[in-house]
């Protein structure tokens, strides 16, 4: 269990994170999101004792991380594959880890083989591809068979086959009890593989809760439904207390009502659907919303927030407001 | 969904329960594989030994040959001085060989920092003087082992280069065995005062070119002080100091040779505690 109290970090004039608070439960994965530059980093480096907060505190199984006993016994981590020195084999990477907390060395073995390095075991790690080298990194966090694993951008430059791979790889190392704490930038890696979600915008928590309660407190659904009869079923919608759209292609886009509720108002009405899609919002277009005012660096392009949930007088969904908390219960 | 990986961390039994804590004993093990495990270090071992030996076979020879040209008189005024500084004669690689030490030692540090190994170094031993003491120790002791070698190798091919001139010394002579191996120390504390530097510059060419200017382009710049500086100056330039000791005669205005080294090991303990004092208290 990782917990963080009121972690604050300034570098110089940039306050990098900013009063965090949150807990990281055991079983199951805790998705860290939030845009480049939110401090995901700078969390990481804080829990693991690389870098001292300014104010707040940090602890790991109760502990600071620099009390640990054995540090790689309780915690395994994944900041950067390139923290390794590239004249030295993955093997004697990995003893040399190994013989720091006192591990048996064939453990060094044991790992390579479990990220598929077994054959390049003796080859210098800085001939390494990228996604050599993130097995490289995750064979050192699984080196000490810890109970917590952190990973930092792990799908960063990875190819198909090696996303599937780590998002499997923690999956497994959650469904056997462990902590999997993962940071990512990309809302829709997370959609995939976390159970749980703290996103941070500009250094500071935005949110704190399950990946559905995210995507349902966060973003307003919409229906699409095509129809010969437009007026008709777009009084009906309105009469029903929802708005109705058209998006240019012919189609009507309903918000406030469910795709079950526009079917029987278009059947009580008598007209016919030649289409009628759900269109859940995605957790990307969630995120976007809730981060659009804390992004750091934006691009000044025009246009609003993707996922169009601005419209909305749905009434049933609390408004995202930029760096509102949201906290959505059910934290299980 | 492709192929699931099939994970087994080895919950069964891979890591036993307990080792104890880990402290100074696993650190240092760590250490000396990593020093193991890069060619670096053996291309810099081998770089101080070839031209210390060198360049003291070299010195060695040069006397050897202006002493055979002299006129037999003057070669026998000569030869009890000549012999006086044989072991000195041999010894002169050092001034060189100290640079390549202190390569070795500032890469110690400075490489971690270099490739980013000292994030991962520092989360398997957040105890960071630990960390920092085994890295001395390991490199303190590696650079005393291969100083001492370099050290008496360069003695007895610079001796057998005098003997041809009958004007050798011997290991038994008073103040010779002292000066060799204080030759190994000499070389083994250049090497840990540069890696004090690099713990504070964390900078392989910053920290290389510090201590380069400070064991060597010092004690050319000491050559030109005025005179009545010089005499004050002079012993306390890190090299003066630290060749005392290896030097079997001691030049007027200088200090003795354990005295000397004395100082400059007082140099080299103030490099460590001010790197550690930075290492411990800086964000990595």
């Amino acid at each position: 269990m990782i917990e963080a109290r009121g972690l604050t970090k300034r570098y110089g004039e940039t306050l990098a994170v900013s009063e965090l608070s949150f807990t990281v439960q055991p079983g199951r994965i805790t998705g860290f999101l939030g845009p480049n530059g939110a401090g995901k980093t700078t969390t990481m480096r804080l829990i693991l004792g690389l870098d001292r907060p300014t104010r707040g505190t940090v602890t790991v199984n109760g502990k600071e991380f620099r009390q640990l006993a054995r540090p790689m016994q309780e915690v395994g981590a994944l900041l950067d594959a390139k923290a390794v020195h590239g004249g030295r084999s993955a093997r004697n990477h990995l003893r040399c880890l190994a013989e720091a907390n006192n591990l048996p060395l064939r453990r060094a073995g044991e790992v390579l083989e479990l990220v598929g390095l077994s054959d390049v075991a003796g080859k210098r790690a800085g001939g390494f591809s990228l996604g050599m080298g993130q097995r490289l990194g995750i064979a050192a966090a699984l080196l000490g068979d810890p109970a917590i694993l952190m990973f930092d951008e792990p799908v960063n430059g990875l190819d198909p086959e090696g996303i599937l791979w780590i998002r499997n790889l923690m999956k497994a190392l959650a469904a056997e009890g462990r902590t999997v704490f993962v940071s990512s930038h990309l809302m829709s890696e997370m959609e995939h593989t976390a159970d749980h979600l703290i996103v941070i915008g500009r250094g500071r928590v935005i949110a704190d809760c399950s990946v559905a309660d995210f995507i349902a407190g966060n973003s307003v659904q919409s229906v699409r439904v095509r129809t010969p009869d437009p007026v008709v079923l777009v009084n009906a919608v309105a009469q029903a207390g929802g708005t109705a759209v058209a998006d240019g292609d012919g189609a009507i886009v309903v918000q406030g009502l469910t795709a079950e509720r526009v079917g029987d108002l278009a059947f009580t009405s008598r007209i016919p659907v030649h289409e009628l899609t759900p269109d859940r919002a995605s957790l990307e277009a969630a995120f976007m919303e809730l981060t659009a005012a804390s992004v750091e660096f934006r691009a000044g392009a025009p246009g609003g927030p993707p996922g169009g949930g601005r419209a909305a007088d749905s009434g049933s969904e609390p408004g995202p407001g930029g760096g509102e908390p949201v906290r959505a219960g059910g934290v299980a | 969904m492709a192929a699931t990986a099939q994970v087994t961390v080895a919950r069964h039994g891979g890591v036993p329960a307990s080792g104890g804590r880990a402290g100074l004993g696993g650190a240092v093990r760590s250490e000396l594989t990593k020093i193991r495990s890069v060619r670096s270090t053996y291309w810099t071992l081998t770089a101080m030994i070839l031209v210390t030996i060198g360049i003291g076979a070299l010195f060695s020879f040069g006397h050897a040959q202006a002493f055979s040209q002299l006129p037999a008189g003057q070669q026998a005024r000569q030869s009890a001085a000549s012999i006086a500084h044989a072991a000195d004669y041999s010894l002169f690689g050092l001034i060189l060989g100290q640079l390549i030490v202190a390569v070795l030692g500032a890469l110690t540090i400075t490489s971690e920092y270099s490739t980013g190994m000292v994030r991962t170094s520092l989360t398997v031993m957040p105890r960071r003087g630990t960390l920092f003491a085994a890295k001395a120790l390991v490199f303190g002791a590696v650079a005393l082992a291969a100083g001492l070698a370099t050290s008496f190798a360069s003695f007895f091919i610079g001796q057998a280069i005098l003997s041809t001139q009958h004007i050798s010394t011997t290991l038994g002579h008073p103040g010779v065995l002292r000066a060799v191996a204080g030759g190994g120390l000499f070389l083994a504390c250049c090497g840990l005062l540069s890696y004090g530097i690099g713990a504070m510059l964390r900078h392989s060419a910053g920290a290389i070119t510090a201590s380069i200017a400070l064991l060597f382009v010092a004690y050319i710049l000491s050559n030109f002080l005025p005179g009545s500086w010089a005499q004050h100056i002079d012993k306390w330039i890190p090299f003066n100091a630290g060749a005392a000791i290896w030097e079997n005669v001691s030049a007027p205005d200088m200090f003795s040779p354990w005295a000397g080294f004395a100082v400059f090991a007082a140099y080299t303990a103030v490099a460590l505690a001010a790197g550690l004092i930075l290492f411990r208290r800086r964000d990595a």
